[in-house]
């Protein structure tokens, strides 16, 4: 019925497309945790942008990194009565009663980029990247650019302990087993920041014969990369060719450093998660599609090959 | 001859620690010369030590007038984030530092104040800004790395000045220059009386309040010098991490040094050998090579082993030990000893 209508509307007013969505003019809400670092405040932005682009109507609230602010805010999107609710969760446990509440109230709950250890019939999907694979995206670049010639490549690692540091460490390290030409000689946590990462860089060319002995370096985040990049520098080598750099995330100064020869790879960790979710809900509201329990985002390579000078303008004004 | 004898302890400590990382690393002292410039594990500890011990100088003082700075570490962030804020807005360098001190001593200030005429307790009055003045650097950078491509600021943190490294020649001048302002004059002495007695040394004519304020001013110029130093470093201010948890280590490195918590008598070059001591262990655990995991453990360990060595009670008994060795080798009478002390 509604797509008759649509293409009623359609055919009225002509192919225009703001009009064929307003048709499912939809309420959402998107409980996000806070903005704790760019790639968040990007995710934000395009969560935004997404739902304009869709005609939803997007309510936004911002917990400020308190699982209590989003539990009490997931609360108001069901008393409001939204058609669905998006929820970046900020701690993986506690959201059992929250979510049956929305299920009581049939408003589907889509998780971004977070699991939770809730039972899977609490929510529609969730939407997010695979760790483990981007380390293995990163790695399989690695082998392939060096092409089975010797390697030696230094690590810096997430902070200890996270998640995504042990993930995107087993991913790379599954890449290059079986191939014994490329070998992860120091690994080191850079803590994710630009200024441990240039320390700890420092280090490692120290020990590994003023960076003569490094092949290649693969950081866990852009982040650590860029501040290994100048590390590099000032030890009068040149990042990108002495050293090559694999990194991961895709935040907009890698972008500028792949453009100017100096980082070679990153992996994209997309910060539109909505996209696939809007989607998602889309299907699930026309035709009642239930998705899979875990939408994957893909996690793409970027070379110098992929324009970095036009992605990285794309990505400057989403608040990284 | 004085200060030798009051450093000793902190200089054994330090050529110990160089001879243990040695063990790990055995190019641990080579210093090479490349492009005119000095290079090697040493010259990266003095260029890497430069924001601890920026801190130290400041935090020494404080800690003197029977006080404690915890905002120091918020402090670097803040004015990194005034100078990334404000060569990316078309100021001077000369105008952004003055303003990235200004934002330092205006912190510096408003502990000072809460100390000394509010009368807040020392680490409550400056927790208050160790917790919120996060939010302000955020607010100054929105949120974002705030990069920069000054060469002029980033030669702070990563030029070399006669093949040194500037965060070094920084450090040591601002040391020095505080050092001898302290002990060159009275003020040294003056800082020290606040920190035993403040309401005596009121009594007995010293502005005891203004002088609390101003070595607040001074720990909060340090930090401030020490935010700078670490954003050109990375060419950017990263309030989220810049100076994170380095308030710690600059106490620490204050304790190390020898300086009593309760105040009284300082000594800036035993706290700065401190910082080294900080300093060469995080360095010596990334040349090592050991997994990430151990290096907080590694840290842990080689401090206590340090402050237990330097414990008071210990020191007493080594000294009666080593007494009662020089008693029976020379023959001397007990009532000879005394000079020692």
């Amino acid at each position: 019925m509604r797509n008759f209508l649509t293409a009623v509307a359609l055919a009225a007013f002509g192919a225009s497309a703001a009009l064929s969505q307003t048709a499912l003019a939809q309420t959402v809400g998107f409980s996000q945790i806070g903005s704790e670092s760019g790639w968040r405040a990007a995710e934000t932005t395009l969560t935004k942008q997404q739902a304009e682009e869709r005609g939803i109507t997007l309510k936004f609230s911002d917990a400020q990194q308190k699982q209590e602010n989003q539990i009490a805010a997931i609360r108001s999107f069901i008393a409001q009565g939204v058609d669905a609710i998006l929820l970046a969760p900020v701690v993986a446990t506690g959201w059992d009663s929250v979510l049956k509440e929305a299920k009581d109230a049939e408003i589907p709950v889509v998780l971004l980029d977070r699991q939770v250890d809730s039972d899977k019939s609490l929510y529609l999907t969730a939407v997010g990247s695979d760790l483990v694979h981007e380390g293995e995206v990163a790695g399989q670049w690695l082998v392939d650019h060096v092409a089975g010639k010797e390697c030696r490549v230094v690590e810096l690692q997430g902070t200890t302990g996270s998640s995504p540091a042990i993930d995107r460490k087993t991913g790379f390290e599954k890449a290059i087993a079986g191939h014994d030409n490329v070998k992860i000689v120091r690994s080191q946590t850079g803590d994710f920041t630009r200024a441990q990462g240039k320390e700890v860089m420092e280090s490692f060319l120290q020990a590994e014969g003023r960076g003569q002995n490094i092949c290649a370096l693969y950081a866990h985040n852009d982040d650590m990369a860029v501040g290994a990049i100048q590390a590099i520098k000032e030890a009068g080598l040149k990042p990108g060719d002495d050293i090559l750099v694999v990194s991961i995330d895709g935040v907009p100064d890698i972008f500028k450093a792949i453009a100017a020869g100096e980082a070679n790879a990153t992996v994209e960790l997309t910060p539109n998660m909505a996209g696939p979710a809007f989607d998602a809900l889309k299907a699930y509201m026309d035709d009642g599609t239930v998705p899979p329990k875990f939408i994957q985002t893909d996690s793409k390579l970027y070379t110098k090959a992929d324009d970095p000078e036009g992605e990285y303008e794309r990505r400057k004004n989403l608040g990284y | 001859m004085t200060v030798l004898r009051r450093i000793a302890p902190q200089l054994v400590t330090l050529a110990a620690l160089v001879a243990l990382v040695t063990l790990f690393f055995p190019d641990f002292l080579r210093i090479e010369v490349v492009d005119g410039r000095f290079v090697g594990p040493v010259m990266d500890i003095a260029k890497r030590g430069a924001q601890v011990g920026l801190l130290t100088v400041g935090m020494t003082l404080v800690v003197a007038t029977r006080g404690i700075d915890l905002s120091v570490g918020t402090v670097m962030a803040i004015s990194g984030a005034v100078a990334a804020w404000a060569i990316t807005h078309d100021v001077s360098l000369a105008g952004t530092l003055a303003l990235a001190l200004t934002a330092g001593a205006a912190a510096g200030l408003w502990n000072g104040c809460l100390v000394a005429l509010v009368g807040i307790q020392p680490i409550v009055a400056t927790l208050i800004l160790m917790t919120s003045g996060r939010g302000i650097a955020q607010l100054i950078t929105e949120g974002r790395i705030l990069t920069f491509s000054n060469e002029g600021l980033a030669f702070l943190g990563s030029g070399d000045l006669l093949g040194i490294p500037v965060p070094a020649l920084i450090w040591f001048a601002a040391a020095l220059a505080i050092a001898l302002l302290m002990r060159r004059t009275a003020l040294g002495l003056l800082v020290e009386a606040v920190g035993v007695n403040r309401s005596a040394s009121a009594l007995a004519g010293v502005n005891a309040a203004v002088l609390l304020v101003a070595v607040y001013v001074a720990s909060g110029l340090c930090a401030g010098l020490a935010g700078i130093v670490s954003a050109a470093d990375i060419r950017g201010a990263d309030a989220n991490n810049a100076g994170l948890w380095l308030e710690l280590d600059a106490i620490l490195a204050v304790v190390i040094g020898g300086n009593s918590l309760l105040g009284g008598r300082f000594s800036i070059a035993a706290s700065l050998i401190g910082a080294l001591i900080i300093q060469t262990i995080d360095t010596g655990i990334l040349l090592a090579g050991f997994p990430s995991e151990y290096n907080l453990v590694i840290k842990a360990a080689l401090v206590l082993v340090i402050l237990v060595l330097q414990s008071p009670n210990l020191a007493h008994q080594w000294r009666t030990v080593g007494r009662a060795a020089r008693r029976r080798r020379e023959g001397v009478p007990l009532s000879a000893k005394a000079q020692g002390q």
